[in-house]
Order: C-alpha cells, then sequence, then structure tokens
C-alpha cells in the first residue's frame, strides 16, 4: 500500500481502481449470462436423450446445439472470466493500474462479438467441420484472435508498468496462457497445410491444448492469487511453482494425440502422447501439492468462507480430473473408455470441477474487493452446494454409464444395447445437470449483488479483506 | 524489463517450438498422405452430402474411423493412413452415442433404408435415440414422376400424402452410400500399421477361441445367433422378424426360410439380394451382401436362428454347408 501511495496521487489511485472495478464487473457480468446461456443449451441438450423428438427442426437438431454448447462455455463463459480475473490479479499483485481501459473493454467487445457470431454460425449450419472446440467458420475464429491479442498486448504491458521488482507467479501463468493461445489460434486457423490424416494430427494437439494452455493455465493463476489472499499468508512453495510452470510448458502441448489413440496416426505420435500424459503428473502432482499444502492447518476456514470452499473443489478437481486423463491415456484403459460417455465425465469433471470452481472462488473472492459489494451468505451457499451435487451425480453417472457402454463394446453385444444401457444414466446426467444449471441462476443473481445491485448488508464470513500484501 | 521478457517471451518461444514440433509438423507431413488403393474423391453430389452430414453435426454421435481392435470388427476393417486421402474437414469424431459410420455404405446400402432411418430412425431401430431428420423431407399429395415416396411404416407416417426427400436428403444418402471402405492389400496392415497389427494381435485368439467353442454347444449357437441377427439383421427385418410392410420382407412365415433346401436362404445372406420378389411382393430395397463380412460358421448361426425363431421351421444348416454355397459362387 505505502508503494501503492508513492507511485500515484491519492485520486487517480482512486480513479483507477474504480476502471478497474468496472473492467472486472463488466466481464463478470458477460461471463455469468455466457454460462446461463451455454448451460441451458446443454440441459436441452440431455434431455434429447432420452426424448429424441424433443426440439425438432434444423435449428435445434443435435448436432448444431452440441458444438454450441461447448463453444459457448468455452469461449464465451470461461474465457471472458479468467480474462476479467487475470486483469484484477495483474492490476493487483503489480501495484499498478491497468495499461488502458480501452483495450480492456475493447477485448471484452471482441470475445462478446465471436462468441454471438459463432453461436449463430454453427446454428445455421455454418460449420468449419466437426472439429471440437474450433468449429466457428474461421473468420469468426480471427475476431476471436483478435480479443486474444488485445488481451495479451494490455496483460503484457500492464505488467511491465508494474511497481513490484518481481513478477508475482499468477502473472507467468496469466500471461502465458493468453500470449500461447494466440499461438493455438494462428495453427488452428491457418488451412494451406492440414489435409485429411494431417488434419487429424492438428484436431489432437488443437483439442487438447485449447483447454490445457489457455483455461488451465488461467485458472491455475487465480489460484496462486486468491488462495494466499483469502488466506493471508504466503503460497506454500514458490519454487515449485515456478517448477510446476516450466514443466507444464514442455509437456502438455505433446500429449495431444492421445484423443486418437488406435487412429491410423502414426503410432510413435500416439507412444509420445501417452508418455508425456504420464509426465503431466509432474506439474499436476506438484501443483496441487502446493495449493493443498498452503491450505493445510487452515481447512477449517472453509466452514466459513465459500470463496476458499471454491477454490479447494477446484483443486481437487484439478487433481482428479488430470490424473484421471494420465490414466485414460493407457492403450489397454483407452480401449474400454475411448468413444464412450466415460470422456464426457471426463470433460466436465476437468472443465467444470476444476476450472469452472477456480473462475467462481476467483470471483467470490476477488470480486468484492473490487467493487466493495458483497453476495449473501446464503447465495454462496445454495450455489456452492447445487453446483457441487450437481456436478458430482453428473460426472459419476458418466463415469459408471461410459464403462458399460465401453464393456459392452468389448463383450461384442449388438451396438443397441450400449444405447439401451445408457438410458438410466442419461437420466442422472440430466438431474445433475438440471442442479448445476440452476445454480447457475444463483451464481448470476450473486454477481449481480456484486456488482451493480445491492450488497449483503454483512459481509459473508471469511471474504478476502482489502489486504495486498500476500505477495 | 529482463524478467518479463524471460517469462513471457521465453515461454512463449519454448511453446511456439512445441507448436511446431507436436502440431505443424505432423500436420504437413500427414497431410501428404497419397490416397490408399480404391480410395476415390467424392463427386459432386456426395460432397454436397459431406456438407449436409458436417453442417448437422453427424459426427458429434458417429465416428468414422474403426480401430484396430476385436470390438471395431463390427465396423469394418481397420481405417488405414490411405483413407483419409479427400476427407477435408477430418471427420473421425470423438463419441459413438451411434455406430461408426466408415463402411456404412457397405454394410447398410438400402437406400429405402437410409431415407426410413433418416425421416425417423425408430421406425426401423425402436430404440434409437437419434433425431429425426424430417426436415430433410417433404410431403406431397403425389410424389412427382421417377421419385418414389418413403415407403414408411403406418405409425410412422403422415396423416395425409406421401413422404419425399428433399435434395439435401439425397446428398446425404448419396454421401452415406459412399462411405464403404476399399479392400486393404495385407502387407498394408502388417507393414504401416505395425503398430496397429500389434495391438491387434492380442485380440485375435480370444475371437478365434470363442469361435471353436460356439458350435460346442447348440445353447450358446442359437444365443450367439440371435446376438448376431441384432447386429446385423434386425435393423431391416427387425427383431420380430416381421420385416417393415412394403420396404423389407419379412422372415416370419417366409417361404426361403421354411424351405427344407437351404440354398436359397444361404445364397441371400451370402451374395444379397436386389430388387427380389418375395412371396408375392416386390421389394426396391437392396439386400447387403454379407459373405465377405462373416465367416461360414457365424452366417450357419444367423441362418439357423431365423429357421428356429417366430414360428419358422425350417432345416438347420452347418458351417460346412455355407462354405459349399459359398464356394459354388453368385
Amino acid at each position: 500500500m505505502t508503494q501503492m501511495a508513492t507511485t500515484y496521487s491519492s485520486g487517480t489511485f482512486k480513479e483507477d481502481d474504480r476502471a478497474l472495478a468496472k473492467i472486472f464487473a463488466g466481464y463478470s457480468i458477460s461471463a455469468a449470462a455466457w454460462l446461463l446461456f451455454a448451460t441451458f443449451v446443454g440441459i436441452v441438450l440431455a434431455y434429447k436423450f432420452g426424448a429424441p423428438e424433443f426440439g425438432s427442426g434444423a435449428w435445434l437438431t443435435f448436432g448444431r446445439l452440441r458444438p454450441i454448447h461447448t463453444n459457448a462455455t468455452f469461449y464465451g463463459f470461461a474465457s471472458i472470466a479468467l480474462v476479467g480475473l487475470a486483469y484484477y490479479v495483474a492490476v493487483r499483485s503489480c501495484r499498478t493500474a491497468i495499461y488502458s481501459t480501452r483495450l480492456a473493454w475493447l477485448g471484452l467487445a471482441l470475445f462478446n462479438v465471436a462468441a454471438i457470431a459463432g453461436t449463430i454460425a454453427l446454428d445455421l449450419g455454418y460449420s468449419a467441420g466437426d472439429l471440437e472446440y474450433r468449429e466457428w467458420p474461421w473468420p469468426i475464429r480471427v475476431i476471436f484472435l483478435a480479443a486474444l491479442l488485445v488481451t495479451a498486448w494490455n496483460l503484457v504491458a500492464t505488467v511491465a508498468r508494474r511497481s513490484t521488482e518481481d513478477i508475482y507467479l499468477s502473472n507467468w501463468y496469466m500471461m502465458g496462457g493468453v500470449l500461447w493461445t494466440c499461438i493455438i489460434a494462428v495453427v488452428a486457423i491457418l488451412p494451406w497445410y492440414q489435409y485429411g490424416l494431417g488434419q487429424v494430427a492438428v484436431s489432437g494437439f488443437y483439442m487438447h491444448n485449447a483447454v490445457g494452455m489457455w483455461f488451465t493455465p488461467l485458472a491455475l493463476g487465480t489460484f496462486y492469487y486468491a488462495l494466499p489472499r483469502l488466506l493471508n499468508r504466503p503460497i506454500y512453495s514458490y519454487a515449485l511453482g515456478v517448477f510446476a510452470f516450466w514443466t507444464n510448458l514442455v509437456f502438455y502441448p505433446i500429449i495431444g494425440s492421445h484423443h486418437f489413440l488406435f487412429s491410423p496416426l502414426p503410432w510413435w505420435l500416439q507412444t509420445t502422447a501417452i508418455v508425456f500424459s504420464v509426465a503431466m503428473l509432474v506439474p499436476v502432482l506438484g501443483g496441487s501439492a502446493n495449493f493443498l499444502l498452503t491450505i493445510r492447518g487452515h481447512f477449517g476456514q472453509m466452514r466459513e468462507s465459500y470463496p476458499l470452499a471454491f477454490i479447494f473443489v477446484g483443486v481437487v478437481g484439478y487433481l482428479v480430473g488430470s490424473t484421471q486423463g494420465t490414466f485414460e491415456a493407457f492403450r489397454s484403459l483407452q480401449a474400454v473408455w475411448h468413444l464412450t460417455n466415460f470422456t464426457v465425465g471426463h470433460s466436465h469433471l476437468t472443465m467444470y470441477g476444476f476450472v469452472t470452481f477456480a473462475i467462481w472462488g476467483g470471483t467470490y473472492a476477488l470480486l468484492p474487493a473490487a467493487t466493495g459489494k458483497y453476495p449473501a451468505q446464503a447465495g454462496l451457499a445454495l450455489h456452492f452446494w447445487m453446483a457441487l451435487v450437481g456436478s458430482f451425480i453428473y460426472v459419476v453417472s458418466l463415469s459408471i454409464g461410459g464403462t458399460i457402454q465401453g464393456m459392452d463394446w468389448v463383450n461384442q453385444l449388438p451396438f443397441i444395447q450400449s444405447v439401451v444401457d445408457m438410458q438410466p444414466f442419461y437420466v442422472w446426467r440430466g438431474v445433475g445437470g438440471l442442479l448445476m444449471f440452476l445454480s447457475h441462476f444463483v451464481y448470476a443473481w450473486n454477481v449481480w449483488r456484486m456488482t451493480y445491485g445491492s450488497s449483503a448488508k454483512t459481509v459473508p464470513q471469511g471474504s478476502s479483506q482489502i489486504v495486498e500484501d500476500v505477495t | 524489463m529482463n524478467k518479463l521478457v524471460l517469462i513471457a517471451g521465453g515461454s512463449t518461444l519454448v511453446y511456439a517450438g512445441l507448436a511446431l514440433l507436436m502440431g505443424v509438423a505432423p500436420g504437413i507431413m500427414l497431410s501428404r498422405t497419397p490416397p490408399g488403393p480404391g480410395v476415390k474423391p467424392l463427386t459432386a453430389l456426395e460432397a454436397e452430402g459431406r456438407e449436409v452430414y458436417v453442417a448437422n453435426g453427424c459426427s458429434y454421435c458417429h465416428t468414422q474411423q474403426v480401430r484396430p481392435l476385436a470390438q471395431d470388427k463390427v465396423f469394418g476393417r481397420p481405417s488405414a493412413p490411405g483413407d483419409f486421402a479427400y476427407q477435408t474437414p477430418e471427420l473421425l469424431g470423438s463419441e459413438r452415442t451411434g455406430p461408426d459410420l466408415s463402411n456404412v455404405g457397405a454394410r447398410q446400402p438400402s437406400a429405402v433404408w437410409q431415407y426410413i432411418h433418416l425421416y425417423n430412425p425408430r421406425a426401423v431401430v425402436p430404440d434409437s435415440i437419434m433425431p429425426s431428420f424430417d426436415w430433410m423431407f417433404d410431403v406431397v399429395d403425389k410424389a412427382p414422376a421417377g421419385v418414389s415416396p418413403v415407403p414408411l411404416p403406418k405409425a410412422y407416417a403422415p396423416p395425409h400424402g406421401v413422404v419425399v426427400p428433399k435434395h439435401e436428403a439425397q446428398a446425404l444418402l448419396a454421401y452415406l452410400l459412399s462411405l464403404k471402405q476399399s479392400p486393404l492389400p495385407t502387407s498394408e496392415v502388417a507393414g504401416d500399421m505395425g503398430g496397429s497389427a500389434e495391438a491387434a494381435a492380442p485380440a485375435t485368439p480370444a475371437a478365434s477361441g470363442k469361435e471353436a467353442s460356439a458350435p460346442a454347444a447348440a445353447t450358446q449357437g442359437s444365443a450367439k445367433g440371435k446376438q448376431l441377427f441384432s447386429t446385423n439383421c434386425s435393423a431391416c427385418h427387425q427383431e420380430t422378424g416381421e420385416g417393415l410392410p412394403g420396404a423389407f420382407p419379412p422372415l416370419k412365415g417366409n417361404a426361403a426360410v421354411n424351405d427344407p433346401n437351404p440354398a436359397t436362404h444361404m445364397h441371400a445372406v451370402l451374395f444379397g439380394l436386389a430388387g427380389a420378389t418375395i412371396d408375392g411382393t416386390k421389394y426396391e430395397s437392396e439386400m447387403p451382401e454379407f459373405g465377405s463380412m462373416l465367416s461360414d460358421a457365424d452366417i450357419a448361426d444367423i441362418i439357423n436362428y431365423e429357421r428356429s425363431s417366430w414360428g419358422n421351421h425350417g432345416k438347420p444348416v452347418t458351417a460346412k454347408d455355407v462354405a459349399a454355397e459359398r464356394a459354388k459362387g453368385k
């Protein structure tokens, strides 16, 4: 604080603070709206598994809504929410002001334009091909790339004008994530070198990197900042965090082809992917241990602090989901689980149990500190328990169902048997999904109270105080 | 500033290098994979059908990759690198809510079946959860000249008029029927896909072991026959053996199935049928030939299941009988 005061006159300081709070609030509101939309589509999709005639016609057909659900979740909700967090974390941990508020708003507009245009294009049947997570026609992905470039520029320039000597670890992950994703986006868009089987190789690379080098680093960066902030103690081991950063960077880009085991991709490419999937245990276990050891001795605080509880679930989701990913990459297990609903369970365990809980934990921990407004404790509790129970039902039912589905195939039963056997698990998935979806209304309400609505009168227990000195 | 350059610049450089190595380089190398023997570019109509397939996200439920695993044999031979030469965007898919379609043109060549199934999958597969693509069809009072209406079962047909495919359904059908795997020279399986063959190896003894033990017990044979029938035949002839009136002939009470001489029955399964008149009804739909997909023992199991179910009592056959009929040729 004292350092800050020397850098800025108190007048500009307050103004900068307000501008940052507005940006953070804008990103959070936009993200909440996208989450509601994306998961509403998800609910419709889940319902279709039991009622295939429901919502007939081209615009509501399953195959068009399915990529709308994933892309809106990825590029509408999660990307926007994490970039909002990244700005706040960068400014606060660097004890400076944002480089450009204009660029931040421009970025938000571009993200939204891309996600809206992408949604409409997919619903009209304009798809770049059923290529996981890059279905948007390329001009729309260029808009998304522009949003990334604007964000990267603004973030790096903000860190460049820091008043601290060091660059706090969160910024490594968050700047890195945005910069690397610019490269991923370019690799995916350029058409001249990806035909037929070559495109399969690029798809393997893209679909895993778009997740693991974008959402993972930004979510981890949120952990590294929000945890010390909530607990008022530094991260357990800074060096371990640095080690996890570099190992994650080197191992992760290599594992993409494990999405195409037993495919005609060269066997060496698949084997390399498996080997590095195992190597991923190093940054995953290192990172998770670091977070858990930071919380150690303070687990009891979760009874009062929902932001901490959200982050704890996120850390466990990271640990369990990533470790599960390593096991899924083994050929023996992949032979059963690949192409089944187990994979869908896995992607929700990671995208929801890890990334989304990280976003919520980060937002609940930091947004009130920016705006000075708090959600009600009851709102936090309701959101937390519905989302947790819902996602638990979701993941467990699809994991069991997916295993049965895979065993039906291994036992060479008529294919339709695997469709029939999945039915009860589709129903349970719908039950879990509905709870998750309902919890998002509570989340939206909470975001509203933290931004433009009326703050809760009593500050929820265990909220982070305005204490900057954690780094 | 130096720290920033090291962290942001350094990590980005490392990442760019890895992206080139693991994404771009394999992409460039594998894009040059030459087409396999017999793999041809799509015709204009088939290519249009492929666009319909992409636009409606068929690959979110249907893969187009047959793995060298015993459980995938039902979908065709293992996919080879040369199969994908004309496949951009690639449609390998990541989920099998529905079956693999790499070889669907050979497995299910009947245009009539495909149209009924697209219009409403439950008309032919009661337990299916595939959406109906009825919006790719028109309901008209009278089919225009040269277009045959889709022979839908009453329960699924519109109350008035007849159903005819729109252009997009015709294109989609052309694409689906083009999905036929070309036969693979055995050397390619052993050579180019060394790893795949290795993975398939442990599966083979298990599969042949099953086959060897199957004829041992008659009950086991009939259970296997029922299973094979479900997988290969029930889509058209239905689990009830009643077929679909006007579209697919019934096997229940079918003259050839109950004929003491099984030759006609065996011949139909081995070599397929097209434009046949069965028990007085002419069927437009084509029946695929199963001789190239199933072993003599499997075909004997299917035939015996058909000859002993739904009140049928045809004389049973042996794998040897099937082999003899096969040797006679088409």
